[in-house]
C-alpha cells in the first residue's frame, strides 16, 4: 500500500513538475489550474503514503533515510500550497514541485533499509524530523533567492519576458527569503541540538566531528551570519539571495554526508 | 424597427469638431428629449466622450433615420453647419450597428485599445437615457449586451491588463518591485508633465508618500497641495531619497542631476531595500551608471516606451480575440431581434394555435368515433371558433402597434404569453462600479508616446 501510494506519488509530482515548467513558458492560465491540480492530489496521495508507512512500522525503528527525504518533499508541498493559497502566486510551484521531485526521487533511489543514524536513542526521530523541518526553511529560501536572482537580472537587463511577467514582485521574494530563514533557522538549531544530546547518550560526546556534523555546524554557523547580517547591516535583497543560495549547497552536502556514512555503516 | 447609429470619433473627426458636438452632462436631458421627440425616432440614446459623440436609434425606416440624427447632431451646435458635419459622421444600421457599438464598448474602438473608461461612459449615457425614459425595449436589450460582452471580453482576453501609456508602464514596473505600493513613498524630483501624470497613476493605485521638490519651493508647494503631499526643499532631495523607494525624475536640467555616487549612497542608507528610478527627462537627469548599483532599478524614457511598445502589440492580438467575441455575441443578438418582428410572430402564432387545436381534437375525437361525419364536423368547427377568437385580439393588437413605440413589447409579449420559442433570457446581471466619466489623462495627454491619427492634428489637455 506505502509502496503504491509513494509510485503514484513520484508519477504525479513528475507530471506537475513538467507541467509547472511548461507553464513557465507559456501565456496559459489554465496550465498553472491544472499544474495545481495535480500537484493537491500528488500530495494527497503523498500523505497517504507516509501516513500507511508510519502505520506498517514500528516506532523503535529509526527513520530511514529514505524516509526523511520523502518527508522532506511532502513538507515542502505542504508550505507551497500554503503559500500558492494565501499569496496565489502559481510560479512558485515551477521552482519547489521539481525540487520536491528530485528530493522524492532520491528517496526512492535509496533502498528504505538504510537508517538516518544507527539505532541508538528512542527520540531519534525529533532530531530528524526537526533538522528536516529546518532543511524545508531553507529550500524555500533557497527557491525564494533563486526567483529573486531571476528577477532583479530580468529588471536590470530590462528584459521583460513572460517569465518576467510571472515572478512576483522582488520585495515579496525577498519577504519570503526572510521568513523561510528566520523559521528554519531555530528548527534546525533544534535539530542539531537534539543530535547533539542523543550522540551524547550514545557515543558519550556531543560532536564526534564526523563530515556529516561538520558540514551540519558549518551550514548552521552560515546561516547564523547570514540572518544576523540581514537583521544588523541590512544584508537584504540581492546579497540575501546570494548567499541563501549558496547556503543551501551546504545543507546539500550535509545531507549528502549523512547519506554516504549511512551506506558505509550498512555495507 | 431599426437600430442605426450616426457619430464621429478621433478616427473621424479632430478635436474642433468632436468638442463642439460633446454634450455635457448638464445638458444630457434636454438633448435626449430632444432627438426622440423627431418623427420616427423610436429610441434614442447618446454617448458623448472626448473621443467620440455618437447617437444610438431605434428608427422606422433606415434613411430616414439617418437624416432625422444628422439633423440632431447639427442643432446640437449653432455654429457647425450639416456641410461641415457630414464628412466626418460614420452610419450604421442593424447588425452593423449592434457590432459597433459592441466594439466601442469593449475598447476596439478606443484610441487606446483596451482602455476602460469607455464602458463607464456608456454605463452613464445608458443611465442617463434610461432616466430620461428615451430608451426602449430593443435599446435596453441591445445596450446591456454590449455591456456584458464588454465584460466578457475584459475578463476572457488580456487586452486591458497592459500597460499601454507611459506613465501606466511606470506603474506596472513599480509593482514588479514592490508588492504592496501602499507603504511605498515616492519622491517627484521637478515636475514635468509626463512626472506628474505618473505621479497621478501611482497615488491612484494607492502608493503611502509623495514627496515633492523643485527648484521654486512655492511649485513644490502648489504641487504638494494639489497631490496631497508634502514639499522637500531643492538642496535636501538629494538626502531624503533614501527614504523614497520610487523616485520619478523630470526637470529642464541639461545635466545629470543624481549621479551613482548619489544612488549607491540612498541605498547604502535604505540597508540594500530596493529602489525603483525613473527618469522620465530628456535629456536624461539620472546617471545611467547607475545600472550598476545593485538593488537601484533605473529605468527611462525609452525603456519605458519600449515596454508600452511592446504592450501594444500585444494587445492588439487580444484585440482580435475579442473580435471574434463581438462577432459571436452580435449573432446572438440578431437572433433575439429578428424575433420580434411582427409577420413572423403572427405565422407563429397561428402555427402554434393550430397545432393544440389539432392535437386536443384527434384525443377527443378518437373517443367519439361512434359520431357520425356531420357532427365530428361541428366539434372541429367548434374546436376551430374558439382557438381563432382565443388569437384574434391578439393578432390584430400586434398588427396595429406594430409601428407604435411599444410595437416590440407586444411582440415580445405575445411570444411568451403563447410560448412560441425561447428567445433568450433578458439580461439582467446587477452593474457595479462606474468608472470616473471625466477625460482621464492618460487618453489625451501622452502625445510622447501616441501617434495622433493624421486626421487629429491637435488635442487638448482635459
Amino acid at each position: 500500500m506505502a509502496v503504491v501510494c509513494f509510485m503514484v506519488t513520484m508519477g504525479l509530482y513528475f507530471v506537475a513538475t513538467i507541467s509547472f515548467l511548461a507553464y513557465l513558458l507559456r501565456r496559459s492560465e489554465a496550465l498553472s489550474k491544472v499544474s495545481l491540480a495535480i500537484t493537491a492530489a500528488g500530495f494527497v496521495m503523498h500523505t497517504l503514503a507516509l501516513v500507511a508507512r508510519m502505520v506498517g512500522s514500528s516506532a523503535a525503528a529509526p527513520p530511514s533515510v529514505h524516509e526523511a527525504l520523502s518527508f522532506f518533499s511532502w513538507m515542502l508541498i505542504l508550505v507551497f500550497l500554503a503559500v500558492e493559497f494565501r499569496h496565489r502566486i502559481h510560479v512558485l510551484g515551477s521552482f519547489i514541485v521539481p525540487l520536491a521531485l528530485v528530493s522524492l526521487i532520491s528517496a526512492a533511489a535509496l533502498p528504505d533499509t538504510v537508517p538516518t543514524l544507527q539505532p541508538m536513542f528512542r527520540t531519534l526521530w525529533l532530531h530528524v524530523t526537526l533538522s528536516m523541518l529546518g532543511t524545508v526553511g531553507f529550500a524555500v529560501a533557497f527557491v525564494a533567492g533563486v526567483m529573486y536572482l531571476i528577477q532583479d537580472r530580468l529588471l536590470k537587463s530590462k528584459r521583460f519576458n513572460v517569465l518576467y511577467a510571472k515572478l512576483p514582485a522582488l520585495d515579496f521574494l525577498d519577504h519570503l527569503n526572510q521568513q523561510s530563514i528566520i523559521l528554519g533557522f531555530p528548527l534546525l538549531t533544534l535539530g542539531i541540538i537534539t543530535g547533539a544530546i542523543s550522540a551524547e547518550f550514545a557515543k558519550g560526546a556531543y560532536v564526534s566531528w564526523n563530515p556529516e556534523q561538520t558540514w551540519a555546524l558549518v551550514t548552521w554557523l552560515f546561516y547564523f551570519v547570514v540572518l544576523l547580517g540581514r537583521l544588523t547591516v541590512g544584508w537584504r535583497a540581492k546579497r540575501a539571495a546570494y548567499l541563501t543560495v549558496i547556503g543551501f549547497a551546504g545543507v546539500i552536502l550535509t545531507l549528502i554526508g549523512v547519506v554516504l556514512k549511512s551506506y558505509g555503516t550498512v555495507s | 424597427m431599426h437600430l442605426i447609429v450616426v457619430g464621429l470619433s478621433h478616427k473621424t473627426a479632430p478635436v474642433e469638431i468632436r468638442e463642439k458636438l460633446a454634450v455635457p452632462e448638464s445638458r444630457m436631458g434636454e438633448a435626449l428629449n430632444r432627438l426622440t421627440s423627431y418623427s420616427g425616432v423610436k429610441e434614442g440614446l447618446l454617448l458623448s466622450t472626448c473621443n467620440r459623440v455618437e447617437v444610438y436609434s431605434v428608427v422606422d425606416d433606415i434613411d430616414q433615420g439617418y437624416g432625422r440624427i444628422q439633423e440632431f447632431l447639427a442643432d446640437t451646435h449653432l455654429s457647425l453647419s450639416s456641410e461641415q458635419l457630414t464628412p466626418h459622421l460614420y452610419w450604421h444600421a442593424g447588425d452593423r450597428a449592434i457590432t459597433h457599438l459592441f466594439r466601442v464598448a469593449a475598447s476596439l474602438d478606443s484610441m487606446i485599445v483596451g482602455e476602460s473608461q469607455i464602458l463607464g461612459q456608456l454605463k452613464d449615457a445608458f443611465e442617463s437615457a434610461l432616466s430620461h425614459k428615451t430608451t426602449g425595449l430593443i435599446m435596453n436589450k441591445v445596450v446591456k449586451k454590449a455591456i456584458s460582452v464588454a465584460k466578457r471580453v475584459r475578463t476572457e482576453t488580456k487586452i486591458a491588463e497592459m500597460a499601454v501609456s507611459v506613465s501606466y508602464a511606470a506603474v506596472e514596473l513599480a509593482k514588479k518591485i514592490f508588492s504592496d505600493l501602499g507603504h511605498r513613498t515616492v519622491l517627484l524630483v521637478g515636475a514635468g508633465e509626463m512626472a506628474k501624470l505618473a505621479a497621478r497613476h501611482l497615488i491612484a493605485q494607492g502608493v503611502g508618500q509623495v514627496r515633492i521638490t523643485t527648484r521654486t519651493p512655492q511649485h513644490a508647494q502648489d504641487l504638494a497641495e494639489k497631490f496631497g503631499g508634502t514639499a522637500v526643499p531643492f538642496e535636501q532631495y538629494k538626502d531624503d531619497m533614501a527614504s523614497a523607494d520610487i523616485v520619478l525624475v523630470s526637470t529642464g536640467a541639461s545635466h545629470y542631476l543624481i549621479s551613482a555616487d548619489d544612488v549607491q549612497r540612498a541605498v547604502t542608507a535604505r540597508m540594500n531595500r530596493p529602489m525603483f528610478l525613473i527618469d522620465i527627462s530628456v535629456p536624461r537627469n539620472i546617471d545611467p551608471a547607475v545600472r550598476h548599483v545593485d538593488n537601484a532599478f533605473l529605468f527611462d524614457i525609452d525603456d519605458l516606451k519600449q515596454r508600452v511598445e511592446k504592450n501594444r502589440a500585444e494587445r492588439l492580438q487580444e484585440a482580435d480575440k475579442a473580435e471574434q467575441m463581438v462577432v459571436e455575441e452580435v449573432g446572438v443578438l440578431l437572433e433575439w431581434m429578428k424575433s420580434l418582428e411582427v409577420t413572423p410572430t403572427i405565422v407563429a402564432l397561428k402555427q402554434r394555435a393550430d397545432e393544440i387545436k389539432r392535437s386536443e381534437l384527434d384525443k377527443t375525437l378518437g373517443r367519439l368515433a361512434h359520431l357520425p361525419a356531420q357532427d365530428r364536423e361541428l366539434v372541429e368547427g367548434l374546436a376551430s371558433s374558439i382557438v381563432n377568437k382565443m388569437i384574434h385580439g391578439t393578432m390584430v393588437t400586434l398588427k396595429s402597434e406594430v409601428n407604435s413605440s411599444s410595437g416590440a413589447a407586444f411582440v415580445e409579449a405575445a411570444r411568451r404569453f403563447f410560448s412560441l420559442e425561447a428567445a433568450p433570457p433578458p439580461d439582467t446581471r446587477g452593474e457595479s462600479a462606474v468608472e470616473q466619466s471625466s477625460c482621464l489623462a492618460h487618453e489625451t495627454s501622452e502625445p510622447l508616446i501616441e501617434q495622433a491619427p493624421s486626421r487629429t492634428p491637435s488635442r487638448k489637455q482635459p
